[in-house]
C-alpha cells in the first residue's frame, strides 16, 4: 500500500454519516476515494457548493460549476449553491463538521503551517485559515517525514502559521496522533512500523497512552 | 432601470489609479468581455479587489500579465506565476487575506459596517498590526471594511431592471461586490425583459449598468 492509499484509507474512517466535510486540495481529496459504503458524507467546496458529485463526462462540463481548484464538478440531488460570504459563514461559524488539510509543518501545540515558505512559495492562504479556525474537527494529513527524512511533526513550527492551536488529529502513513492539551498522544500506528520508529521520526514529544497504541486497520 | 452599455463603455469608466472589484473564483463567474476591454484600454496603477488572480491567460490574470495593477487585495495567487514574479520583483503590492475575511470585508464595505472582529488569522502573519480583542473567551482580529470605485460582476441572467441571477459556483464573490462598488456593472450571458422576483439573487437597484457578454 502506498503512502497516499494508507492515509486515504485510515482518514476515510474518521467521519460519521451526515457530517459536513471540506477536503483541501491535494492529498486530502484522496480520502473521498476510500469512504466506507455505509458512510454518507455531505461535502462542501468553499467556492459555493454543497453536495457536489464526481467530475462530469467529457463534453458535459458546466463552465460555471467547478471545485475550488477550477476542476469541473457535477451536483447531486439535495445540492445547493451560495455566495462566498455565506460559504465562509458556514465555515467560520462552526457549521462545517470536519476539514482535512495538507501540512508543511505541524507541532505539538496543534499549530499548523501549510500556506507559505517565505521567499520560495507564496501562493496565499485561500480559505485554509478560515477552515482551520471554524471547522469542528481539523485533520492534518502528511508524510511523516519530508523527502530528506526530516520530521514534519515538530516541537514548534518555524514557518508562518496558518492557524494557532487548531489541529485535532495528525494522520501520516505511519501513525494517527491526537492533539490534546497535555500534548500529542500516539493513538495508532501502521502494521509495518513500531512505536520506537514513529517516536524516532517525530521531533515532537509523543505521549504513549496507558491503554496502549492500536494498530491501524485499513 | 439599469442602462445597457457596451463592454468598451464599461471599461472606459475606469481611470488610472482607481480601485476596482471583480467577481469570480479562478475566473469562473468573472466578466470576461469587460476584462478584455480593460486590457485593450490599458488603464494603469489600478488596485484590484478579487478572490485571486486566475491564470495568466484567463480573466483578471490577463490584466496582471499586462501590468495594470499597482496593488491587489486577494486570497490566493498560486495559479498565476506572473503575479508571484511581479511581487518578488517589487513591482506589485500583494495584500493576502484569508478568503472568508476578504468576503466579509467586501460585504461590510457594501452594507455600511466599518469593521468587524474575526477569529480567523489570530497568531498568524495576518494578525500583524491589527487590534486583538477577546469575545466569549476567544481572541479575534479587527478587520476593516473595503469598497471600490467600480464593481464588475458576472451573472447568467439579468433583466432591464438590473436584477441578476447567477448560476452554480459562478456566484461566488459577485453578490457581495454588488453592494461594494460606487458604480456597479454586470456582464450577463442572457438579457431578459424581467426575471421572476423569486429568481433574483442580486436586487436590481444595486446595478447601474448591464453589458451583454461577447462571443
Amino acid at each position: 500500500m502506498d503512502l497516499r492509499e494508507a492515509i486515504g484509507r485510515r482518514g476515510a474512517k474518521m467521519f460519521k454519516s451526515g457530517m459536513l466535510v471540506n477536503l483541501g486540495i491535494g492529498m486530502p481529496t484522496i480520502l473521498a476515494n476510500y469512504l466506507p459504503a455505509d458512510v454518507d458524507l455531505v461535502f462542501q467546496s468553499e467556492n459555493g457548493v454543497i453536495r457536489f458529485g464526481p467530475k462530469p463526462e467529457e463534453g458535459y462540463e458546466d463552465p460555471y460549476l467547478t471545485n475550488a481548484g477550477a476542476v469541473p464538478l457535477t451536483v447531486m440531488q439535495g445540492g445547493c449553491y451560495f455566495d462566498s460570504a455565506t460559504s465562509f459563514g458556514l465555515i467560520r461559524g462552526g457549521h462545517v463538521d470536519a476539514t482535512v488539510l495538507g501540512v508543511l509543518e505541524v507541532d505539538e501545540k496543534g499549530n499548523l503551517a501549510n500556506y507559505m515558505v517565505p521567499g520560495k512559495l507564496v501562493p496565499g492562504m485561500g480559505g485554509a485559515m478560515d477552515l482551520v479556525t471554524g471547522a469542528k474537527m481539523v485533520v492534518a494529513v502528511t508524510e511523516h517525514t519530508d523527502k530528506s527524512g526530516a520530521p514534519k511533526i515538530l516541537k514548534q513550527c518555524k514557518l508562518p502559521l496558518t492557524g494557532k492551536q487548531v489541529v485535532h488529529w495528525i494522520l501520516s502513513e505511519l501513525a494517527l496522533i491526537q492533539v490534546t492539551p497535555e500534548g500529542l498522544v500516539l493513538r495508532e500506528i501502521a502494521p509495518d512500523t513500531t512505536v520506537e520508529e514513529v517516536v524516532a521520526k517525530t521531533e515532537a514529544a509523543l505521549i504513549i497512552p496507558p491503554e496502549g497504541v492500536k494498530t491501524i486497520e485499513y | 432601470m439599469a442602462k445597457v452599455i457596451t463592454a468598451a463603455e464599461a471599461a472606459a469608466m475606469v481611470k488610472d489609479g482607481d480601485t476596482i472589484l471583480v467577481g469570480g473564483f479562478l475566473g469562473i463567474g468573472s466578466p470576461g468581455t469587460i476584462i478584455d476591454e480593460m486590457v485593450a484600454a490599458n488603464v494603469k496603477d489600478l488596485t484590484l479587489i478579487c478572490n485571486d488572480t486566475a491564470f495568466p491567460d484567463k480573466m483578471v490574470g490577463k490584466m496582471i500579465v499586462n501590468k495594470q495593477f499597482k496593488k491587489i487585495i486577494v486570497s490566493h495567487i498560486g495559479t498565476n506565476k506572473e503575479t508571484g514574479r511581479q511581487m518578488t520583483a517589487g513591482e506589485l503590492d500583494v495584500e493576502l487575506n484569508p478568503q472568508g475575511t476578504l468576503a466579509e470585508r467586501i460585504r461590510n464595505g457594501g452594507i455600511g459596517v466599518g469593521a468587524f472582529y474575526t477569529p480567523t488569522g489570530v497568531g498568524t502573519p495576518v494578525a500583524e498590526g491589527k487590534e486583538v480583542r477577546v469575545f466569549n473567551g476567544r481572541e479575534m482580529l479587527l478587520e476593516m471594511a473595503i469598497k471600490g470605485k467600480v464593481a464588475f460582476l458576472k451573472a447568467a441572467k439579468g433583466d432591464k431592471y438590473g436584477n441578476l441571477r447567477y448560476h452554480a459556483t459562478g456566484m461566488n464573490f459577485n453578490p457581495v461586490m454588488a453592494f461594494a462598488g460606487e458604480t456597479v456593472v454586470a456582464e450577463v450571458d442572457e438579457l431578459v425583459d424581467f426575471l421572476d422576483p423569486d429568481d433574483v439573487h442580486t436586487p436590481g437597484v444595486l446595478v447601474d449598468y448591464i453589458v451583454r457578454r461577447g462571443r
